[in-house]
């Protein structure tokens, strides 16, 4: 019997559901309320645990780097079976940018030594897509982003990696890391038991001493950018709305006539 | 800092150079530094046409070995920067190895990363990047702090390429240090997915298809109409998650960034995410049955309807026009 252990990146994100806003002093993403667990990460949390059951053995750990102790996003994560978590939460922390992010998560994952770590393609709210490579970098350990189907056979972690124009198999030997995308498995809904059991697994929480880092490393300063100025954007008014009553179509082929299209 | 020089990630597409390189090879000239290439693999069958668009220099990383680019990549420039002979920026493609190259260098140089540009204006003696916010609403404006060397992440699309006369490149042999572990994984083998018609990107039409659609094989309304009107068909990220259509007809955020001069929407309900790819077509038509759907507030003309009945009439309206 194998025994696979893998971390999972969660990121504990505003609810998308409500309107973002940005500070108007520092011009960053407000994440004073309540957080949740991105939805893109439900998918690197299902493949995680597909793995470890394919392997036969092993656990999967999620690590979090997220305001005020947040735990709300992990105990989702927890109830669809993860067996615990690393919640890095420090007000130093605030207005980090992707490369002092990875530092966190990179010093965090370190402490677990796992053979695979999984991280989806993108955040919902920060979207740089480059946080999870950056911290195989930190790691220095090989990765394959952006991958839409993983298995793993004879440590070795075969996968498809989104190209352009179709997709790449992509091999790599473990201990290495994946970013991957919606899609790649379908995550389960955790059941009621996992829901109760969650509250009962451990969240280690740490700071940024903790993890051997100076506060000028990550946070605002670390980031070294600033935002000059957020203005709305020259708004594309709304054309024509007409309600079909059997012969819309008729004008969408006015339409295209008029732009010379057909 | 004041821009002397600045590199270009010149990314591939099979033998050619990949248009978004193009794109920033012709912003880079644009603000007056010396422009130089980076590239991987052949690269005097990319000099000319590297050359073509105002890199001076192309520093070749050479064969990967089957690896992806972005370990070695980053790390021979990485090794330039550390010796003191790296540009004042890097401009990179906002693509998979664009990302990776980013990702990696930003790391093992400790240098910072500006992602999802959209616009890029010289201001004081350095750069201000310029972002789309909130699927487009607003515009926010960025810059680095401190002294050293920037890496841009910038979207295809955002400047046009143009040709500036130049001669060919001198290409240039870039070192790759040790890379450790970093390297292993392999590429074995390369899928491409064949479609017939313009390429999504490049179209003059696009129609994509959402959720609204109701199952898979109603997609083939949208390839039927995209067809007639010899356009290329797109979609929503929800069909392609569903598995209904490949990825590589994504349109948004993490697909596609498409410009046609129209632009059909069916059964699309105009998340942030879709909107980012789309907003900047010349015309926007939507069908959705929802008249709240946010789509309507960027669409020229908005039809109201069940797209089960609206495409099959457009269709046969088109066809019948011969
Ligand atoms: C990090 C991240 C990245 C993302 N990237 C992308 C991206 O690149 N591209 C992208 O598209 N999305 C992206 N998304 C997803 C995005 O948020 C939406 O979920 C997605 O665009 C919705 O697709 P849809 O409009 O097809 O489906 P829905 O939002 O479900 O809309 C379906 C629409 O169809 C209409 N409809 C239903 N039946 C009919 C009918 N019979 N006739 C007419 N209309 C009908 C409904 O009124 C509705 O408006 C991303 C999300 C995240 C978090
Ligand atoms: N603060 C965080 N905590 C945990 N994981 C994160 C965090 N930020 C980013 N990630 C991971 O990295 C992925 C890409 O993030 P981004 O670079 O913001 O697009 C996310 O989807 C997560 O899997």
């Amino acid at each position: 019997m194998g025994c696979m252990n893998v971390v999972v990146c969660v990121k504990q994100i505003p609810d998308p559901a409500t309107p973002g806003t940005l500070s108007p002093d520092t011009h960053t993403l407000v994440r004073d309320g309540k957080l949740i667990m991105d939805d893109s990460d439900a998918y690197g949390v299902e493949m995680a645990l597909q793995l470890v059951d394919a392997a036969g053995g092993g656990e999967v750990t999620l690590v979090s780097m997220a305001p005020n102790g947040e735990t709300s996003g992990l105990r989702t994560a927890l109830a669809m079976g993860a067996a615990k978590a690393i919640l890095v939460s420090d007000d130093a922390l605030a207005g980090s940018g992707a490369l002092g992010t990875a530092k966190v998560l990179a010093a965090a994952i370190k402490r677990v030594e796992p053979d695979l770590v999984v991280a989806a393609t993108e955040s919902t709210d920060g979207y740089t897509g480059t946080t999870p490579v950056m911290v195989a970098e930190l790691l220095g350990l090989p990765s394959v982003s952006f991958s839409k189907k993983v298995a793993i056979e004879g440590g070795t972690l075969k996968a498809d990696r989104q190209t352009e124009n179709g997709y790449d198999s992509v091999e790599v030997p473990l201990p290495a890391l994946i970013s991957v995308t919606a899609g790649v498995v379908e995550p389960r809904y955790p059941s009621f038991k996992g829901i109760m059991a969650a509250k009962g697994k451990p969240v280690e929480q740490l700071t940024v001493a903790d993890l051997g880092l100076e506060a000028g490393q990550v946070g605002a300063a670390g980031s070294r950018q600033e935002v000059v100025s957020v203005q709305p954007a020259e708004s594309r008014s709304a054309g024509e709305i007409v309600e079909d009553e059997g012969d819309a179509h008729e004008r969408i082929v006015a339409f295209l006539e008029q732009l010379k299209v057909i | 800092m004041p821009l002397n020089t600045i590199w270009v990630i010149v990314d591939r597409a099979s033998d050619d150079i990949a248009p978004i390189s193009l794109e920033l090879l012709t912003k880079a000239r644009q603000l007056g530094a010396t422009v130089e290439g980076v590239t991987w693999g052949d690269a005097d069958a990319v000099a000319a046409k590297a050359g073509a668009y105002g890199a001076t220099t192309l520093h070749n990383v050479g064969d990967l070995a089957g690896g992806l680019p972005g370990p070695a990549v980053a790390a021979a420039i990485a090794a330039k920067i550390a010796a003191g002979e790296g540009p004042d920026a890097l401009l990179v493609p906002h693509n998979y190895d664009g990302r990776d190259i980013a990702a990696r260098l930003a790391a093992r140089a400790d240098v910072p990363v500006i992602t999802n540009i959209v616009g890029l204006e010289e201001a004081d003696g350095g750069l201000v990047t310029e972002h789309a916010i909130f699927g487009g609403t607003e515009v926010l404006k960025a810059r680095f702090t401190h002294s050293g060397p920037g890496i841009y992440v910038v979207r295809t699309k955002s400047f046009a390429a143009e040709e500036s006369g130049g001669g060919p490149a001198t290409v240039a042999a870039l070192d790759t240090p040790d890379l450790g572990r970093t390297a292993e994984a392999k590429v074995v083998d390369r899928h491409v997915e064949q479609s017939d018609g313009p390429k999504l990107d490049e179209a003059a039409v696009v129609v994509s298809g959402g959720r609204g659609l109701g199952e898979a094989e109603k997609y083939a309304l949208i390839q039927d109409l995209a067809k007639l009107l010899k356009g290329a068909a797109g979609a929503s990220r929800a069909i392609v998650d569903a598995g209904w259509v490949p990825y590589s007809h994504q349109v948004g955020q993490t697909g596609k960034t498409v410009k046609p001069t129209v632009y059909i929407a069916a059964g699309i309900s105009g998340a942030t995410q879709h909107m980012v790819g789309m907003k900047n077509s010349k015309n926007i038509v939507a069908i959705n049955k929802d008249k709240e759907a946010p789509i309507f507030s960027i669409a020229d003309l908005g039809i109201v309807g069940d797209v089960h009945k609206v495409l099959p009439k457009l269709i046969e309206a088109l066809q019948s026009r011969g």
